[in-house]
């Protein structure tokens, strides 16, 4: 089956600020109706990526394809085809509820039906109702994002960039947001994030792209990723450097590969059952002594080193 | 089109808040009146054959509409762009860098013509300027406030600290204020001061004010007017590519 034309393609993608290379020479392809995520640490390029596709942000060299437009020549109408949830809060504070999603419809040149029509459904959507006529200063966090979402939809957008849609965020808010992410992919909106959450990126995305230093650095599936760079399952051991070394001898040939971290020694494996048997007849004295299934994160970590980056 | 956005997404805040705005607009042009053209007044009884009240106000309403609205594309556009991030939500929609400009710099041009409409209904109050040649005041107010909304914005798109704004007004908007002709004729100055007062903007505007008020109909009205509208379009000009520049980065 021939697949279908990319909504946003990305060739030789350039972004450099004086000498510093912000995003250097990355090339992606994104599918209509998918959600593809954009994975890295902080100052990996990820953002600087969003902001050239919704036009904020010139590139510096290279060639970036927005629903058949090209991004440094007709800005407008390429967002007019996107929304935008932007890592900071951007409401407009002077505003209320109702009048932050009226005023945005505005600048998309909604009629005035079109856009109260459009802000009655996404704050029913968005189970926004109460706050409908309060300022914007009233709303929770989780309630803030919801707003920033359903703003961003007032166009009907084929494209929804989230910049780190649930940072800071509590868990059902979160849940409430990757929901309503669901619902929206289903519609067949296309959507775009950018996260630091491992979870997020497994609930949520089709395909990954990791970043780093600038660079698209792997990309595949989640569940590719896995499979891939790290072993279907971790034994993780807390203990003494002496017991953590005597365990690796013993089991080095049971393994794929193992990873010494300062406080834990980290064990993948194809098969977790009979390998945490084998530690625990053993009998040396641990402090902790778990398995579980591999995670997007061990992939992230590997990938992007576990040292601090600042 | 996309500049009518901005413009409307600013009316429409104003619009809460501005029964609350606007009573001061309506005070300063009474005590100014009342202190300098009273007070002062009952020194100096005439000034260039007029009296003294009559000499300052023209000028006085040129300047409260510099006033209004260099705030608004000082501090209140500072704020949205940097604190607020206002703007970061508005440029991700077809609105881009310039349009916001152009919007805003209507906003300001809008903010000074309130300021100059209150100050002007004062003065009919007061008797003053109540003849045909004043409808030419109207459109001169709001080019006037057009102008210092450029120069308000171009000052804005060049800073990164918003302290700095107390250079703008006290180093430049103050001298304006006070060595443009709105309390004494240019003429009582040194030559050199007059060359200099020429190349400020305060100063066209308060001669082509003070003409139409005492229907004074000269030649050099039209040499005021050109001045200021050469600058205007000049500035908006320069100002749209700094804005540009400054948040397209």
């Amino acid at each position: 089956m021939e697949k279908p034309a990319a909504i946003i393609t990305a060739k030789n993608l350039t972004k450099e600020y004086g000498t510093l290379k912000a995003v250097n020479d990355v090339n992606f392809k994104i599918q209509p109706g998918t959600c593809y995520g954009f994975l890295g640490p902080n100052g990996a390029g990820k953002t600087t990526v969003m902001r050239m596709i919704y036009c904020v942000t010139p590139l510096t060299s290279g060639i970036l394809t927005v629903n058949s437009e090209n991004v440094m020549e007709n800005m407008s109408a390429v967002k007019r085809g996107i929304g935008v949830v932007t890592q900071d809060d951007s409401l407009d504070y002077d505003l209320n509820v109702i009048n932050n999603l009226l005023v945005y419809a505005r600048y998309y040149d909604l009629t005035r039906e079109q856009a109260v029509r459009r802000a009655n459904e996404l704050i029913e959507f968005f189970q926004l109702e109460e706050k409908r006529d309060k300022n914007v200063r009233t709303l929770s966090g989780g309630m803030k994002r919801r707003l920033q979402i359903a703003r961003a939809l007032i166009n009907k957008p084929s494209i929804l960039i989230l910049d780190e849609p649930s940072t800071g965020l509590d868990p059902q808010a979160r849940h409430h947001v990757w929901a309503k992410c669901h619902e929206l992919i289903e519609q067949g909106v296309t959507l775009l994030l950018t996260t630091h959450y491992m979870d997020e990126a497994e609930q949520l995305c089709d395909r990954i792209a990791v970043m780093d230093q600038g660079k698209i650095i792997k990309e595949a599936s989640p569940w590719d990723l896995i499979k891939s760079e790290v072993s279907p399952y971790v034994v993780e051991i807390r203990g003494e450097e002496q017991a953590r070394q005597k365990i690796l001898s013993a089991v080095s040939d049971q393994i794929d590969f193992h990873e010494e971290l300062s406080d834990r020694l980290l064990l993948y494996t194809p098969d977790a059952t009979p390998l945490h048997a084998h530690i625990q007849d053993m009998n040396i004295p641990v402090k902790t002594l778990l398995s579980r299934r591999s995670s997007l994160e061990d992939v992230f970590l590997k990938l992007t080193g576990r040292e601090l980056i600042d | 089109m996309a500049a009518l956005r901005v413009w409307q997404r600013n009316a429409t805040v104003y619009k809460r808040t501005w029964k609350l705005n606007i009573l001061p607009n309506f005070f300063e042009p009474f005590l100014y009146l009342l202190g300098m053209g009273l007070g002062l007044g009952a020194y100096i009884t005439e000034m260039e054959g007029l009296p003294y009240i009559n000499f300052i106000a023209p000028g006085l309403l040129i300047s409260s509409i510099m006033w209004g609205a260099t705030l608004e594309t000082t501090y209140n556009v500072f704020v949205k762009m940097n604190f607020d991030r206002i703007y970061d939500g508005i440029l991700s929609t077809p609105v881009n860098p310039k349009d916001l400009a152009l919007g805003e710099l209507f906003w300001g041009a809008t903010r000074g013509t309130i300021y100059g409409g209150a100050f002007l209904s004062i003065l009919f109050v007061f008797g003053m300027g109540l003849h045909w040649g004043i409808l030419l005041i109207f459109p001169l107010i709001f080019i006037i406030g057009f102008m210092f909304a450029t120069i308000g914005l171009l000052f804005t798109s060049m800073i990164k600290e918003i302290e700095l704004f107390n250079y703008f007004f006290t180093l430049f908007l103050t001298p304006l204020f006070l060595f443009s002709g709105i309390f004494f004729p240019m003429s009582q100055l040194p030559q050199a001061v007059q060359i200099i007062a020429w190349f400020t903007p305060l100063y066209h505007g308060v001669e082509l004010s003070r003409g139409i008020f005492n229907q004074v109909w000269s030649l050099e009205l039209l040499e005021h007017l050109g001045w200021i509208i050469a600058v205007t379009l000049l500035n908006t000009i320069v100002v749209l590519r700094a804005i540009h520049k400054r948040l397209y980065n």
